[in-house]
């Protein structure tokens, strides 16, 4: 059923190096539900990789695992050749959500300021590095705006220029377009792959939009449901940079096909009874 | 795109104005069908209809008791009743905001210490709850024997009023904050301190204020009603109960007092309304005003 698995050799140049993961929620007193299970996944420096599946299959959940903002069950995590908690406190995350999540009091400069704030750096050296970090989103020009002053995809930029202001070493984005309007969301892509070509920055994408996936990532994992668990690891051979064209050229197509018939195999569009029943036995074996 | 507080601010005060004006031509017009005589210079007019309420007595005219304004305060004194209610007000208003910034930072303090430890709060709550239905009546006289000085007994009720609705707003308000807003302060690794500081805090400004507007008038209250067992002459406190006593010979410095309370408690209010709106210009929606 998965058709990579086991864990992947070590490699030196490795950010995220995940082994063995299991997720389980302690739903009420006494229910359990398997949020993930057997996860195994390594992502190079400089990867872009996307964690598509079905709602439920733990894409989410398996972001904030990296991201240390909740814990496994068992298994281990390591960001930077440490464990995820060490690395949330050498502050090595950039993290962007759905929503943009600014702080209405404060203007876009002092939004992307705070972070900078937090780890005590100097206030010309925090000016700099906000000047710097909101002309690579192209939003120079709104630095004494305050949220409200500005447009959806205009707030999730400076909310990526926040998740950027520390250099992370790694930048998590949890379907950071999915409140978005289609042609918002197609402008806003092109941004974030220039923007990673540009800083270099390894990028974890959560999104359930198969073309996004595609487009943007060196890798797509794909993830089924009950319990979540990786089901394949797509690789997306497209030449960079990737533009307009991109998403008309054949081999995209392929992939963005290949893409679909994994989640369809793995229950992600539709799914089969049997492959359910059978993931139900798989979750109960594993709490027990 | 958000309200502008500004626009739209003189038809407001035109509705505010407008309807007072009814409420004091509606007074008068109750004491035209139903009051006492009237009399004028060589003209009288007998209402026809007996209410009890428009007597002069317990309704005097309106222009009475702002005659009585102008008058002295008492016969022969320099000072009119205008002058000794200004006087009277700014001192009770002194008290009334000892009390209230003192209220105001306690209960600021006591809901940040209930927001980070579940179990102050549960112990705590309930007490804080109770001790809001103890009459201020009662309380009152039995602040002012255990303090020795009088001033510091009515700043202590003033306090006592303000703290409450401080406390409880304020436990919303720094519990506001999107979940999301404190993993993003997680994911930078930020000290529980600069998550009370630089997100709770400012993200339960608005809750702050609400409580700051209703403890505004609560704290005018408290101190005025904390005069009468502490003896305090100089307050609208001590004015009411001496103007109580003299109500039959002179109602109207009653009335006088009462709208100069009133008067006092709307300064008030709209002063912390004015700093809300400077301190959450940039938020995008400014809450009205009550």
């Amino acid at each position: 059923m998965r058709h990579e698995e086991g864990p992947l050799t070590g490699s030196p140049a490795a950010v995220v190096r995940i082994v063995g993961v299991d997720k389980q929620f302690v739903t009420d007193r006494r229910a359990v539900t398997t949020a993930l299970s057997g996860i195994d996944l390594e992502i190079g420096r400089g990867e872009f990789v996307s964690l598509i599946g079905p709602s439920g299959c733990g894409k989410s959940t398996l972001l904030r695992l990296i991201g240390d903002l909740t814990s496994p069950t068992s298994g281990s995590i390591e960001v930077n050749g440490k464990p995820a908690h060490n690395a949330r406190l050498g502050r090595e995350y950039g993290m962007v959500f759905q929503a943009p999540v600014l702080f209405d009091w404060r203007s876009v400069e002092e939004n992307v300021r705070l972070p900078l704030e937090l780890l005590g750096m100097s206030r010309s050296e925090r000016e700099a590095r906000a000047h710097e970090m909101l002309a690579l989103v192209e939003l120079g020009d709104f630095a004494g705006h305050h949220p409200y002053q500005l447009s959806g995809g205009m707030q999730q930029r400076v909310a990526i220029a926040r998740a950027l202001a520390l250099q992370p070493a790694i930048l998590l984005m949890d379907e950071p377009f999915g409140a978005l309007d289609e042609m918002t969301r197609e402008r806003m892509n092109s941004e974030v792959l220039r923007i990673w070509q540009q800083t270099g920055t390894t990028i974890v994408f959560v999104t359930h939009s198969i073309p996004e996936a595609v487009f943007l990532s060196t890798r797509v994992v794909v993830m089924s449901a009950r319990p979540g668990r990786i089901t394949r690891l797509v690789d997306v051979p497209l030449p960079h940079p990737r533009n307009e064209e991109t998403r008309e050229d054949p081999r995209y197509f392929r992939v963005v096909t290949e893409v679909r018939e994994a989640l369809r195999a793995g229950g992600g569009l539709g799914g089969e009874p049997q492959m359910a029943s059978e993931e139900r036995v798989a979750a109960e074996g594993g709490i027990g | 795109m958000p309200r502008s507080p500004e626009r739209g601010w003189p038809r407001r005060v035109g509705i505010f104005l407008a309807f007072g004006l009814l409420v004091l031509v509606a007074w008068e017009g109750v004491k035209v069908i139903g009051g006492d005589p009237w009399r004028g210079e060589g003209w009288t007019w007998e209402p026809p209809l007996e209410i009890w309420f428009a007597s002069d007595l317990l309704l005097p005219h309106v222009w009475d008791v702002f005659g009585a304004l102008a008058a002295p305060v008492q016969r022969g004194s320099d000072e009119s009743l205008a002058q000794f209610l200004v006087g009277a007000a700014l001192y009770t208003w002194r008290e009334a905001a000892i009390g209230f910034v003192a209220g105001a930072v306690i209960g600021i303090g006591l809901a940040a210490a209930f927001v980070h430890s579940g179990l102050l709060e549960r112990a705590f709550v309930p007490y804080v709850i109770a001790s809001q239905t103890i009459p201020i009546v009662a309380l009152a006289p039995m602040i002012a024997f255990a303090v020795d000085d009088p001033l510091v007994a009515v700043v202590i009720i003033a306090t006592f009023l303000t703290f409450f609705p401080v406390t409880i707003s304020m436990i919303r308000g720094l519990r506001s904050p999107d979940p999301r807003a404190l993993e993003l302060m997680r994911s930078f690794a930020a000290s529980r301190r600069s998550i009370f500081w630089k997100l709770r805090m400012p993200a339960s400004l608005p809750y702050l204020f609400t409580a700051l507007k209703v403890a505004a008038t609560a704290s005018i209250v408290g101190a005025i009603v904390g005069e009468g067992p502490g003896q305090i002459r100089d307050g609208l406190g001590r004015a009411i109960i001496n103007f109580n006593n003299q109500y039959i010979s002179g109602p109207e410095k009653l009335w006088a007092t009462i709208i100069a309370c009133a008067l006092l408690g709307i300064i008030f209010f709209g002063l912390i309304r004015l700093a809300e709106l400077v301190a959450l210009r940039d938020r995008g929606a400014v809450p009205d005003a009550a």
